[in-house]
């Protein structure tokens, strides 16, 4: 059982500002969970040929330089790196499976976060204002931003049971609730080819939905079906390259909230954690209705204008 | 064969007459079968533990003199006013409606005689039981039954119910025949309903959402009372761990083999787990995050004599609830009743359709005239009784372990008989250091 | 007037100063600032005083509520006014989940519209809707009446008791043995009532009444899909 936090930017004059009013709403989701917490960021897009990773080590003191050498020689590729705790996000110009590929080769230990265009992912064990502090959240940009406090259920308190969980590139999910036939739907999924690594009810909706994606299925057709797939209780919120969407189940216990004025979209579990941001008493404020998709997106990515 | 013999007739395993005679049933009427009490098949318990007497490497105590200590302090996690309990044995929560008035009364009367506490249940506080009771558990169930602040107020601990050993992921249920004026006027509803419950609490799901319900609670009562919670056997190691993170000074952790005053019998029969493997897992949930001790478990199913007391606090429970056992000691199922039960389908030892009112005790009825057969005083004074020999054949089994107080009784104490309950209850095969299963 | 700035006060602090209140009444109208969605304000007050919240609240705001007058200028978050005995509950905005569950008595008026499951298990309570509801709203609704102005979502009334409801708007769908009911003059002359002490300026007549077929009251094998 968790916390779910998002934030989506319309007003592009407040994306220097993002961490900063990011960093008090997942804060406020501290009761709801207090064992991990962590966060898909969006933006510093990378160009064309490009692709951008973030990479999770065990500890801050891992040798990522050693790393990324090794990496650099084997593809011969340009890229860019910085550190940030006990993660780097990582830019490199090649494709994504070869990334991938030699990165297995080199450091099976260090685990693949995130990949895309736009996104980052960062999360670790620990109170959500350790988390905050250990990768600075409050003073990152961005265009938008998703986030997620943990209270175990089922699963092992680790960095790999925390939230978000990657669906495919640019994409990713946090989840509050329970499902209940994540065992037999995990034996499914692997024999279509998706990998697990945690035992999480929540890492299985998010192979639910990389499979169907990955299947062809649109993003809305992926969550209607997952409405049929997925039994149990769940309010879903995924990060998009372009924006967010959230989802309900038909029973709809879990809470959600959004929040909208000319300048942004907001989502949590509970209003305390929108109360924090400019403009909350004038914002439209409703409840997503069961069932249904809720999405807001920029019609083009940033610099690929048509 | 030259002589005439009585051939051998052969019952089949799978379809015995009883389950021949539970299908017929539900041919003819359409309908599940009701009863009330709990597991009655036999599973793994304490019976197949044993407990390690002094000997050469260990000294007993002697009675009387050398103290064996008694007493349990309850849900002083958080709460200004903390229960301070003579003996660790606790009347569980059995609702006015399930019961009579009468059978509540006894059981404050004799709980308080004995120093120890009782637990409505389902249907809200009675003026006889909170009269009687010097202890009275307050539980906040999914229906919410004759809820209200004014008996909050008045209880000296409130006890948050996510389920029960019988039926966990089930709700409450009393058959019309039980649901008198009395009853009726208690739970808001039409005389003579067939009640139905809740499974899920109305106003919150998840142990995110209960961490901010518990919260109210302690609001509503200035934080003054414990506030305990309370779970059918289930998946314990995670519903305990879930409970502390939500706030609860006090785990309620009830086995298979609690009963029910109603419900489906294959519920009772098919879902939960029996104590046994339950304590275990909730004790090492505890210990994962340093809370044993420190948040009081309390459990519940089967509990029977003292020697199960005692067993279940060195398995590392803190105290123990009794329900069924309780309202046998007030007369249920009595011998003197057999001819009585006859005539209603049963017999004395056999008797569990608890849900139609008609016990011939007076205990599971609301019917005014089988009520008077149980005299409240009296029946405080047995199960006062009863309760002294649970705690003096726990002391005595204690003693003889060299303990000078129940709760220093540990798993080291214990060995069991069968490879399940060696498993189950995570001590070794008598005679041998091996724990199977031990790979959790 | 006594005023409660949570910007600088504890939740605490506030319910103990209005529970102390039905031990020496020192104060009757109390107004409470900055609340920025916390939970449990103002719940389980005993006393007849009045308490304006000043912005919107979390989960359970006027919990267990009796005898206060409890107003809040804002939005409420999951189980408002749960378990209300007595008093009036007023929420200027709109409420979450479970508004006015399992109370027994008293007056719960939402302007805006409530979530799902409103009115759940209700034991006597009045509640007044100017809004929508959302789905399984008076779920095993057991006394008490419900009014909405607005529209009423799916499985309305499902396992009904006893309960009254009144919808003016569409019912999305009826849940087990909920019927709709003949409107006669004495249900327009209470519903006028209720409606005229929500202060909403509708007609009775504009709704339509919906109860119990009471099938369910005692188990008959014919109606085992229902369940």
């Amino acid at each position: 059982m968790c916390g779910i936090v998002g934030l989506y930017l319309k007003n592009p004059a407040l994306e220097p500002q993002l961490g900063k009013l990011f960093e008090p709403m997942l804060e406020a989701m501290t009761d709801r969970g207090p064992d991990s917490a962590g966060f898909a960021i969006y933006g510093d897009e990378v160009a064309d040929g490009w692709v951008k990773l973030t990479l999770q080590a065990a500890s801050d003191d891992y040798d990522f330089k050693a790393l990324v050498g090794a990496l650099e020689g084997k593809l011969a590729a340009s890229l860019d790196w910085f550190q940030n705790a006990s993660a780097i996000v990582l830019k490199i110009k090649a494709e994504e499976a070869a990334v991938r590929s030699a990165l297995a080769e080199l450091a099976p230990d260090v685990r693949i976060m995130s990949a895309g265009k736009s996104i980052e992912i960062l999360k670790g064990m620990g109170l959500p204002k350790e988390i905050s502090e250990r990768f600075g959240l409050g003073s990152m940009k961005g265009s938008h931003i998703i986030g997620h406090t943990r209270m175990a259920t089922e699963s092992a308190v680790t960095m790999e049971g925390s939230h978000p969980f990657s669906t495919g590139a640019d994409l990713c999910l946090v989840h509050n609730g329970s499902l209940s036939n994540h065992f037999r739907l995990r034996q499914e999924l692997r024999r279509e080819g998706i990998q697990f690594d945690t035992e999480n009810d929540t890492e299985v909706a998010a192979g639910y939905l990389a499979w169907r994606l990955q299947q062809g299925d649109s993003l809305k057709t992926a969550l209607d079906s997952s409405l049929e797939a997925l039994d149990g209780f769940f309010t879903f919120a995924i990060g998009t390259r372009n924006g967010f969407a959230v989802i309900r189940d038909p029973i709809a216990c879990k809470p959600a909230i959004l929040a909208e004025t000319d300048d942004y979209v907001a989502m949590a579990s509970e209003y305390q954690a929108l109360s924090s941001l400019p403009g909350i008493e004038k914002a439209k404020v409703w409840e997503p209705v069961p069932a249904t998709m809720y999405i807001w997106e920029r019609e083009s990515a940033q610099g690929a204008r048509t | 064969m030259s002589e005439k013999t009585t051939p051998v007739l052969r019952e089949s395993a799978t379809f015995d007459r009883l389950t021949i005679q539970e299908i017929q049933r539900a041919a003819e009427t359409g309908i599940y079968d009701i009863r009330g009490g709990g597991t009655k098949r036999k599973l793994p318990h304490f019976d197949d533990l044993l407990l390690l007497g002094a000997s050469v490497s260990r000294y007993p105590l002697e009675g009387y003199r050398e103290k064996c200590g008694t007493d349990v302090i309850l849900g002083n996690r958080f709460a200004k006013k903390p229960i301070h309990l003579k003996i660790p044995v606790t009347i569980a929560g059995m609702s006015f409606g399930a019961l009579s008035a009468n059978a509540k009364e006894a059981l404050g009367r004799g709980a308080t005689i004995a120093g120890t506490s009782t637990t409505t249940g389902d249907g809200g506080m009675t003026p006889e039981e909170r009269g009687q009771s010097q202890h009275l558990v307050y539980q906040y169930l999914p229906s919410r039954y004759g809820m209200n602040p004014d008996d909050l107020r008045k209880a000296d601990a409130i006890e948050i119910v996510l389920g029960q050993g019988a039926k966990p992921g089930g709700g409450g249920m009393l058959l019309g025949m039980k649901v008198t004026e009395r009853v009726a006027g208690m739970r808001t509803l039409p005389i003579g309903v067939d009640q139905r419950s809740a499974c899920r609490h109305p106003d919150w799901t998840g142990p995110d959402d209960l961490a901010i319900k518990i919260a109210e609670i302690r609001e509503i009562t200035d934080w003054e009372k414990p506030i305990y919670v309370k779970i059918g056997a289930s998946r314990p190691y995670y519903d305990v761990k879930l409970a502390v993170k939500a706030g609860a000074d006090v785990i309620v952790l009830d086995g298979m083999q609690g009963g029910t005053a109603a419900t489906q019998e294959v519920f009772i029969e098919h879902v939960g787990i029996p104590i046994l493997p339950a304590i275990p897992q909730a004790v090492q949930a505890l210990q994962e995050m340093g809370m044993h001790r420190k948040v009081q478990l309390i459990v519940s199913g089967g509990i029977r004599n003292g020697a199960d007391v005692a067993k279940a606090m060195a398995l590392g429970a803190d105290a123990v609830a009794i329900g069924t056992a309780a309202l046998i000691a007030l007369g249920d199922n009595h011998p003197r009743l057999d001819d009585e039960l006859k005539k209603i389908g049963s017999a004395a030892g056999f008797y569990d359709d608890w849900q139609n009112g008609r016990d011939p005790a007076g205990i599971t009825t609301q019917d005014p005239e089988l009520s008077k057969r149980l005299d409240p005083i009296e029946g405080g004074r047995r199960l006062a009784n009863y309760l002294r020999v649970l705690v003096l054949e726990a002391q005595t089994m204690a003693r003889a372990c060299g303990k000078s107080h129940l709760h220093n009784l540990d798993p080291e104490d214990l060995v069991a008989l069968t490879v399940e309950s060696a498993a189950m209850a995570r001590v070794p095969l008598a005679g041998t250091t091996w724990i199977p299963g031990s790979q959790y | 007037m006594k005023t409660f700035d949570l910007g600088n006060t504890t939740v605490r602090d506030l319910n103990q100063a209005l529970h102390d209140q039905a031990k020496t009444l020192e104060e009757r109208e109390w107004l409470v600032t900055h609340p920025d969605g916390a939970h449990n304000l103002a719940v389980g007050v005993n006393e007849a005083v009045s308490v304006d919240i000043q912005g919107h609240a979390g989960y359970y705001c006027a919990g267990m509520n009796q005898k206060a007058s409890i107003t809040v200028h804002g939005n409420v978050g999951v189980g408002c006014a749960e378990n209300m005995m007595s008093g009036y509950v007023r929420v200027k905005g709109s409420a979450s989940q479970a508004a006015g569950a399992t109370a027994h008595g008293g007056l719960l008026v939402i302007e805006g519209d409530a979530g799902a499951r409103c009115g759940i298990s209700m034991k006597g309570i009045d509640i007044v809707v100017g809004g929508s509801i959302g789905h399984m709203s008076c779920f095993m609704g057991q006394a008490g009446r419900l009014v909405v102005c607005g529209d009423a979502g799916d499985a309305l009334g499902d396992s009904l008791y006893e309960t009254k409801i009144f919808v003016k708007g569409k019912v999305e769908s009826l849940g087990s043995d909920c019927i709709e009911k003949e409107m006669r003059p004495e249900h327009i002359e209470e519903l006028q009532a209720l409606l005229n002490k929500a202060g909403f300026n509708e007609k009775a007549s504009d709704f339509k009444r919906y109860g119990s077929a009471r099938q369910l009251y005692n188990f008959k094998v014919d109606n085992a899909c229902a369940y």
